[in-house]
């Protein structure tokens, strides 16, 4: 069967995606030597702690799409699903880096774990400091007694959006990783799956959700979840999806929170608002205020239908860090 | 006289390699999307591929052609491939530079150096359903095989048959590690695509080193 997509070469989708956003988005996107490594373009910038992460193409507007002002400095861009390179990491903490060390924020996978281990090692002999922070917020990934397995997903957002304010107020290296820690800490994520996805030099569909079937607790590479079940309205949709997320305790009646909703790249924008509703009345019930929301597509899955449901519980620190202003792609505020 | 490998051209061995890689391409990406993202040969082929535009026509000892197939895969693919290979072969690399002739105990020195950087950046064990499952087995019957007093084509062919017992073995396994663990009981029944290419790798190193014994 004949790909349907808008592409010219199905094995140089990353480069010629690079180019599209380079071009549209000289405002964010600068390019570096390493063609896999964008940055902003007034980075860096002397005595500020740079943010970077990175992490496998498909789920535009992440990575690169939260580069910006107040949020990451560089990004590394790997293949469609596929950990960027060490060496594309190193250069990305080198186009960070104003001289107050690199925050490395991004998530749980071992490709990923691999060339940030590596990329860290060569930036230290090169005389910069790296700490990182590892998202792992998707709780159908692995028990909460297995936190370390669990892999990071949409609310890696909320990790760069709080590390970057921190940076942009000043925060040294050390109070940037904490702050970031204490985000992806209070943060706890699920995704369901309506459809798979194709991956275009695989050009067939990476897995299989039946008709009229749902996959509850799905990876952002189509990872299988907790189970398949018939597709519920909304309404269901929203309970199943929260259920996991609060009996892990950390939300209760009373707690501030944010909210941010994603659809996985085929979902129409409006049925994000559909099960937003849903999401926010549940909240309502048991108390939870959320403080603030986020809906639309921020992290994809390629073609995939679904959504995910990400919950940070707020502090006086995050409250205020999460508020603060930010100018990227992905999002806006202020 | 112990038995040596001669190797005037490193470039020729490492081309060996790349030419099993490229030719099971498509072979390693249908294992691969059993239970993987379906990519794991176009992977393998790309770095492999880049490895190729690199060396070809050139005279290299094995070290050098082995580090510039590792500096292919490491900054070629990432992915979780480019760091596992890539240390492997700057393992293998790092232990024989400026050798142009292999004792089976400088071969041993090779394998064992290989797995040591592999374990270096991975948690990987066996029986977590990857390629470690055809490494270590065939590094240490290659160990023991030299302990024993074989011969060096006889402890190259022990080493092809433990790997492949080792790439059968992760038919059975439930993955532990990488995206396939995500899994669990699902994962089984198929065999591993990266034990698969790493036992096409071991085969034919084996294979291109005996053909090269003096």
């Amino acid at each position: 069967m004949k790909l349907n997509r808008i592409i010219n070469d199905p094995n140089l989708v990353v480069e010629d995606a690079i180019e599209g956003y380079v071009a549209a988005h000289p405002e964010f996107f600068s390019k570096t030597n390493h063609e896999r490594v964008l940055k902003y373009p007034s980075i860096p910038q002397q005595g500020k702690v740079g943010i970077v992460t990175g992490g496998g193409s498909g789920h535009e507007p992440a990575f690169l799409g939260y580069v910006g002002k107040n949020m990451v400095d560089a990004v590394a861009i790997g293949e469609i699903f596929s950990s960027p390179t060490a060496g594309a990491f190193l250069d990305a903490m080198k186009a960070a880096d104003g001289g107050a060390g690199v925050a490395c924020l991004y998530g749980n996978y071992a490709g990923d774990n691999m060339n940030v281990k590596m990329a860290v090692k060569k930036a230290a002999a090169a005389g910069i400091t790296v700490k990182t922070v590892v998202a792992n917020d998707d709780v159908a990934s692995a028990p909460i007694t297995e936190k370390e397995k669990r892999r990071g997903v949409a609310g890696e957002i909320l990790m760069w959006k709080v590390g970057g304010a921190a940076a942009a107020a000043g925060y040294d290296l050390d109070g940037v990783i904490a702050a970031a820690q204490k985000a992806i800490d209070n943060c706890r994520s699920i995704g369901v799956g309506l459809s798979s996805c194709i991956i275009p030099a695989v050009g067939h569909p990476n897995f299989n959700i039946d008709n009229g079937m749902m996959e509850v607790g799905i990876g952002h590479h189509g990872e299988p979840g907790i189970n398949v079940v018939p597709l519920q309205p909304a309404k269901e949709m929203a309970a199943t999806m929260l259920e996991p997320i609060l009996t892990e305790g950390i939300f209760e009646a009373g707690s501030e929170v944010v909210v941010l909703v994603s659809g996985l790249g085929a979902t129409p924008t409006m049925e994000l608002y559909i099960y937003y509703a849903e999401v926010d009345r549940i909240l309502k019930e048991k108390g939870v205020k959320v403080h603030r929301s986020y809906v639309g597509n921020y992290f994809t899955s390629l073609e995939m239908m679904g959504v995910t449901l990400s919950m940070m519980k707020l502090d006086d620190e995050l409250k205020k860090l999460v508020d603060a202003p930010v100018h990227s792609l992905g999002m806006v505020q202020g | 006289m112990s038995e040596v490998v001669v190797i005037k051209n490193g470039v020729d061995v490492v081309n060996d390699l790349i030419n099993v890689i490229v030719s099971n391409r498509d072979y390693l990406s249908e294992i691969d999307g059993a239970i993987g993202d379906g990519d794991h040969g176009i992977n393998m082929a790309k770095g492999f591929n880049i490895c190729k535009t690199r060396i070809d026509g050139k005279e290299l000892t094995l070290s050098e052609a082995l580090a510039e197939l590792s500096d292919s895969l490491m900054e070629g693919i990432g992915g979780s491939m480019g760091p596992l290979y890539g240390c492997i072969f700057t393992g293998w690399s790092d232990s024989i530079q400026g050798k142009t002739e292999l004792t089976k105990e400088d071969v041993q020195a090779m394998l064992v150096n290989g797995m040591s950087e592999l374990q270096d950046i991975s948690p990987a064990q066996k029986g977590d359903k990857c390629l470690v499952d055809t490494l270590f087995p065939a590094v240490e019957t290659f160990q023991q095989a030299v302990k024993d007093g074989k011969t060096f084509k006889e402890a190259l062919n022990i080493m092809k048959d433990a790997a492949a017992k080792g790439r059968d073995s992760t038919k059975d396994l439930v993955a532990k590690i990488g995206r396939a663990s995500r899994l669990g009981e699902r994962s089984k029944g198929v065999l591993d695509a990266g034990a698969t290419s790493c036992c096409l790798l071991v085969t034919q190193l084996a294979d291109s080193l005996e053909a090269r014994i003096k």
